[in-house]
């Protein structure tokens, strides 16, 4: 039997969690509204109505874009994406073509090929013999991802999807959250037998959670092996375990883009990207390598410690409360989120004997002369390097407070 | 365009108009619609070597808005879907459609 490789390219979209809509000033936040009542002329669609670009959506995707290693496209424009389906009230969609806000960027070993910036369409819901239509989501800022197709395993796109994920929430520009469908993912997968890209692929639709993104690309991988190779799009359904054929829109492929002349073009200068790119911060790998660094933190220790922005932010403030690694200790075994609860730990930490802490405290005092001198001559921090010393020895065991009184006593 | 538009090309376009058209129709429109491409290829005779391509005549570039949002141009959902040929407790109804 011959050897299949799969081939996997990505489109991620994501809601922005901007205040307001892409190109009206209606609620973005729709989740969970009485349907139909954030609309307004421009994004229900109507007659004369002039969309006008939310410059914090604009400025998010770019900063997005920069945090993926993108190239911002210092002219950009929108374009209208025609095809009709009942949730795109225009009969098109505000979209972007040929010069996408951002390009040629990479994600550890994957390309992405442009980051993009568009609006949502409104929700259908499907019932018997009709769909019911609310548009409080029609043109909200939609934020599209495109990998060139470089995964070759699931495992990939299982770490991509989260590590992009991860930047998106760091940015604070999304929840990201595929559950809620602010995070939409749609693979493209064929198979390979020589490693070259096939002429065809087949797009996977209705995969609204990391499971059925794992489900479906298996049972793909399976299918094709089993049936061959031809160029459709399949949705995943949950009740059939199976991808399933979807009817293509009409014409769907015709999409007839044109310059979205109600909007006139948009231009960056670099000054302005580089005013975007300072506002980026660290980053989760950045901040891993500094804690590992910094702190002494392991690999794993580092990693899920920065798992989360406010994760790390928690353990930076309260980093001092102990050594670093015993406070991390108890921040990923304990679940620890607040300080009270870490005091909490940190007092019903096990205890050691008097006699051992004296012992260690004077053999630090012995290993630092320096330290003791600088001390007496009115260096504060001097104490609170004998302090860490004492308490990287002991392992976390001891209480900041407890040795340096003790250090007192014994230096002064 | 020689000879004019085929009725496949008329049923084509209206398909992408979201138009149903009846043979009669296709059977008018396609003269109709050879001529207006007639008359807009003329545009392709003027020299336009050293003219950059646009798609902007007011010379406008950047125009945002703020991200805040505003309500006074907002529709109640009465309002809303007071044009609708068909509603249901709230929403739009319309012919069902399969596989979103
Ligand atoms: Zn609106």
């Amino acid at each position: 039997m011959d050897t299949f490789k799969p081939i996997i390219g990505l489109e991620v979209h994501v809601e922005l969690a901007t205040a307001s809509k892409m190109f009206c000033g209606c609620p973005a936040d729709h989740f969970g509204k009485e349907p139909n009542t954030q609309t307004c002329p421009v994004c229900l669609g109507l007659p004369g109505a002039l969309p006008v670009p939310n410059k914090k959506a604009v400025e998010w995707t770019i900063m997005l874009g920069l945090a993926l290693g993108c190239t911002v496209n210092e002219e950009s424009k929108f374009d209208r994406k025609h095809y009709f389906y009942p949730d795109l009230p225009k009969g098109y969609q505000i979209s972007q073509y040929d010069q996408p806000l951002c390009i040629d960027g990479k994600l550890g070993d994957i390309r992405i090929q442009r980051v993009h910036l568009e609006e949502d369409t409104g929700k259908l819901q499907h019932a018997v013999g009709v769909s019911l239509v609310d548009f409080n989501r029609s043109g909200v800022p939609l934020v599209e991802v495109v990998t060139e197709p470089d995964f070759r395993s699931i495992e990939e796109v299982d770490v991509y999807v989260k590590k992009l994920q991860q930047i998106i929430r760091y940015l604070g520009i999304s929840g990201a959250d595929m559950e809620k469908g602010t995070m939409r993912i749609e693979p493209s997968i064929s198979l390979s037998t020589d490693g070259k890209i096939p002429n065809y692929r087949v797009e996977l639709k209705n995969v609204n959670s990391f499971r059925f993104v794992r489900k479906a690309l298996e049972y793909e991988i399976a299918r094709q092996q089993r049936e061959g190779h031809i160029q459709q799009t399949r949705g995943w359904s949950e009740d059939k375990n199976a991808t399933v054929v979807q009817r293509e829109k009409e014409e769907a492929h015709d999409y007839r883009y044109f310059p979205e002349p109600d909007i006139p073009p948009m231009r960056w200068s670099g000054r302005q990207i580089s005013d975007i790119r300072s506002q980026i911060g660290e980053l989760p790998d950045e901040k891993k390598e500094r804690f590992m660094k910094k702190y002494g933190l392991s690999d794993y220790d580092a990693t899920q410690l920065t798992e989360t922005r406010q994760r790390a932010e928690f353990f930076e403030e309260v980093a001092k409360e102990g050594t670093p690694k015993a406070i991390a200790n108890i921040l990923i075994n304990k679940k620890v989120t607040t300080k009270e609860e870490l005091m909490k730990f940190l007092q019903n930490a096990p205890s050691i004997s008097a006699d051992e802490l004296q012992e260690t405290v004077e053999r630090i005092l012995k290993e630092n002369p320096k330290a003791i001198e600088d001390y007496r001559n009115g260096k504060e921090q001097a104490l609170m390097f004998l302090v860490g010393q004492a308490l990287r020895q002991l392992k976390g065991k001891g209480d900041a407070q407890g040795i340096s009184a003790i250090i007192r006593r014994l230096i002064v | 365009m020689k000879g004019g538009l085929t009725p496949d090309q008329v049923h084509k376009i209206a398909r992408l108009a979201n138009l149903i058209l009846t043979s009669e129709e296709v059977e008018k429109f396609a003269p109709q619609l050879s001529a207006i491409l007639e008359f807009v290829s003329k545009l392709q005779k003027i020299p336009t070597k050293d003219v950059i391509p646009t798609s902007q005549v007011n010379g406008l570039e950047n125009v945002y808005r703020e991200d805040e949002i505003d309500k006074s141009r907002m529709l109640t959902q009465e309002d809303a879907l007071a044009n609708a040929p068909a509603t249901h407790n709230g929403f739009f109804k319309v012919k069902a459609v399969f596989g979103e």
